[in-house]
């Protein structure tokens, strides 16, 4: 039988002023990849994120905070769902759009812009 | 095309500075999401998966150059330099910022357009057939009363806090092209047996998770009294449509279960009321009015010209490419010598309905010199040329070629509906577009296409079928099962005035089976019809069995 492995999640929301999708990073911060979000695996801690994120949304910042599941690839975190997965990237039809131009274009995750 | 009076440009200036403030106030914290949010959908105004998309209610689908080259602009300035033709006659861009967007309005309005009501449980744009006015088969052009449905239910006082939306479609013409069975309200403009013209008024169609077609609830209605009788329909549903479950909350629900003839009565004595109240509100619309409103859809001043151009014929004999699209994209006009042109905005595994902000500018100046100056948007998200002269039929078709417009394949295979689905739409449960450009590219030698002739295949990414799969001659819609996409496939289904709500044909498919099991399907048609019999009408002879035989074979194998 396979080990089951802890429910790892991020926060994720989009921005008030351009509606663009975002993280939420270890520091609070809000960052446009999710190679950069704080990963949480208990409920305790999902629930202290999500409080930050509701913070946020009261500040105006983003819209619509929410937790989402993701998985450990090559250590890195990616959605398990594939509607999450495809707001991580941009449309898949579009690869010149979104956040895997950016990438493409060298504003890879890691040091991406902050806000 | 209809101009704004002063009544049309207060408001929407109004609106614009409405919605500025808005937003100025949300950006500052002063509203809340949830009190900003029926704001901005009241503007056409969305949050989707990647970012805000603004909807932009083309009315009836009619266009002015001026107005396509705005949009264009627009695209430019504040977009990613292309927009999305929908099955509503609308545009949508796809990455407006909110900062931006009371400045978008305010451009919108410089041209005589708004997003007012493209969203919420309201009045939505009033579609028509995108051949208004210059279709062979009409009675007569019926965007005079299009236009007169606009005015009358613009932030109408009575009609902005529905049930749920509202849609409404009109059209004049023997073929039904503005699928009006699949409406709110449809309005078919038909001669009575005295020969007097008038509405026969379907009501109750719909797609989403419960496909209905309308019934006809008035045989025949005088054109004077449409407006005091569609009252007395919104009235009527506005009071008995259900508010406690969104699921059951359309008009088609609430006369389904009252039963055809009961509601019949309901509209009918609504409508009496109407009538007894009299006053200074006549049931009536005034004749001064629609007369005004008429005068902007006068035809044009036509040239006098026979009705084959020698040249043209030279020229599509000469090349056998141009011919081809002649024959698919080039319809009958109701005046000798003239052309309808419609322009496919499904290239070849291109995302249908997109068309590029240089697209557009090469349409708007192709209609500046070929067509008026106006452009009609279609349900099935292609664009047309309503005034095109057959000599200057060889010139438009250049122009088109040199801006990747000439796809010749206007009601074939390739010429897909499909939403946005889940690459953009917030509720979608799977892609749509990808499907829609893998079976275009399996389809896409020009020889098969002609060889299958019509066949409409709509994808819609959820239950909700914004991409009409219900409608399709083989609809295809996606949906998620256990995190994964899936597709289901039906078949027979028809918006056309013979129409008809598609039967699921069987289990569903993975995204990479689809393209294969459409094309089983087709070649069961082609192996089973008779001469000269469409997709549509093979099915119809035949039932579904020998096409679920197929899928499922092949599924099998």
């Amino acid at each position: 039988m396979a080990e089951k492995r802890p429910l790892r999640q991020v926060l994720t929301a989009n921005l008030l002023k351009d509606g663009l999708v975002v993280f939420m990073t270890d520091g609070a911060a809000w960052s446009p990849w999710i190679e950069d979000a704080a990963i949480v695996t208990g409920k305790d801690s999902a629930l202290e994120l999500e409080g930050k994120g509701n913070i946020a949304a009261k500040a105006n910042v983003v819209v619509g905070p929410y937790l989402i599941d993701v998985l450990d690839v090559n250590g890195r975190p990616r959605a398990t769902l594939i509607r999450e997965h495809i707001r991580t990237l941009g449309p898949t039809v579009r690869t010149d759009l979104g956040k895997q131009a950016e990438r493409a274009a060298g504003g890879s995750g890691q040091g991406g812009a902050f806000i | 095309m209809y101009r704004y009076d002063e009544f049309d440009h207060a408001f929407v200036k109004e609106r614009v500075a409405q919605f500025r403030d808005q937003t100025n106030r949300r950006v500052a914290g002063e509203l809340t999401e949830d009190e900003f949010r029926p704001l901005r959908l009241m503007n056409g105004l969305y949050l989707q998966l990647h970012a805000y998309m603004l909807r932009i209610a083309v009315p009836y689908g009619t266009l002015s150059s001026k107005q396509m080259r705005q949009l264009a602009m627009i695209g430019d300035k504040w977009d990613r330099s292309y927009g999305h033709f929908t099955t509503r006659q609308n545009l949508q861009f796809n990455w407006p910022k909110l900062e931006d967007t009371p400045d978008i309005l305010q451009a919108l309005a410089d041209v005589e357009m708004h997003a007012i009501q493209t969203s919420g449980n309201c009045i939505r744009n009033v579609t028509a057939d995108h051949w208004a006015g210059v279709a062979a088969d009409e009675l007569e052009d019926p965007r005079p009363w299009a236009e007169l449905l606009r005015q009358w239910s613009s932030l109408h006082p009575e009609f902005c806090f529905l049930p749920r939306k509202f849609k409404i479609a009109v059209t004049a013409a023997a073929a039904d092209r503005a699928a009006v069975a699949f409406h709110d309200i449809g309005l078919k403009i038909i001669k009575n047996d005295k020969g007097e013209v008038g509405f026969q008024v379907l009501v109750g169609g719909g797609m989403g998770r419960t496909p209905m077609i309308a019934k006809v609830c008035r045989e025949w209605l005088p054109k004077g009294e449409l407006l005091g009788y569609i009252e007395a329909v919104m009235r009527v549903y506005n009071l008995y449509g259900r508010r406690d479950n969104k699921y059951k909350a359309r008009i088609k629900i609430l006369l389904h279960e009252e039963g055809d003839e009961t509601f019949r009565k309901m509209v009918d004595e609504e409508y009496q009321k109407i009538k007894a109240a009299g006053g200074s509100v006549s049931h009536l619309v005034p004749e001064a009015e629609i007369a005004r409103i008429e005068t902007y859809f006068a035809p044009p001043k036509y040239d006098l010209l026979p009705d084959t151009d020698p040249q043209l014929a030279q020229h599509l004999k000469a090349n056998a490419k141009m011919a081809r699209w002649y024959e698919v994209n080039c319809a009958t006009h109701k005046q000798q010598g003239y052309s309808i042109v419609n322009i496919s905005l499904k290239p070849e595994g291109g995302i249908p309905g997109d068309a590029t902000s240089e697209q557009m500018r090469a349409v708007a100046d192709i209609a500046d010199t070929f067509s008026l100056s106006e452009i009609r948007v279609s349900h099935a998200q292609n664009l047309v040329l309503p005034y095109v002269r057959k000599q200057d039929v060889v010139a438009v078709y250049h122009a088109l070629e040199k801006a990747g417009l000439a796809s010749a394949n206007l009601g074939l295979v390739t010429d897909i509906i499909a939403c946005p689905g889940l690459d953009y739409c917030a509720l979608a449960t799977a892609r749509s577009i990808p499907i829609a450009q893998e079976i275009s590219k399996r389809f896409e030698a020009p020889a098969r296409q002609q060889e299958i002739g019509d066949l409409a295949i709509k994808i819609s990414g959820c239950i909700n079928a914004c991409g009409h799969h219900h409608a399709g001659n083989i609809g295809i819609l996606g949906l998620d099962k256990q995190g994964k996409e899936f597709y289901q496939i039906t078949l027979g289904g028809s918006a056309d005035e013979t129409a008809s709500i598609g039967q699921i044909v069987g289990p569903g498919f993975s995204a990479e089976e689809v393209p294969a099991a459409i094309e089983k399907i087709v070649d069961t048609y082609i192996g089973l019809r008779n001469k000269g019999e469409t997709f549509l009408g093979t099915y119809r002879r035949l039932g579904p069995a020998p096409f679920k035989e197929a899928v499922y074979a092949q599924a099998a194998e």
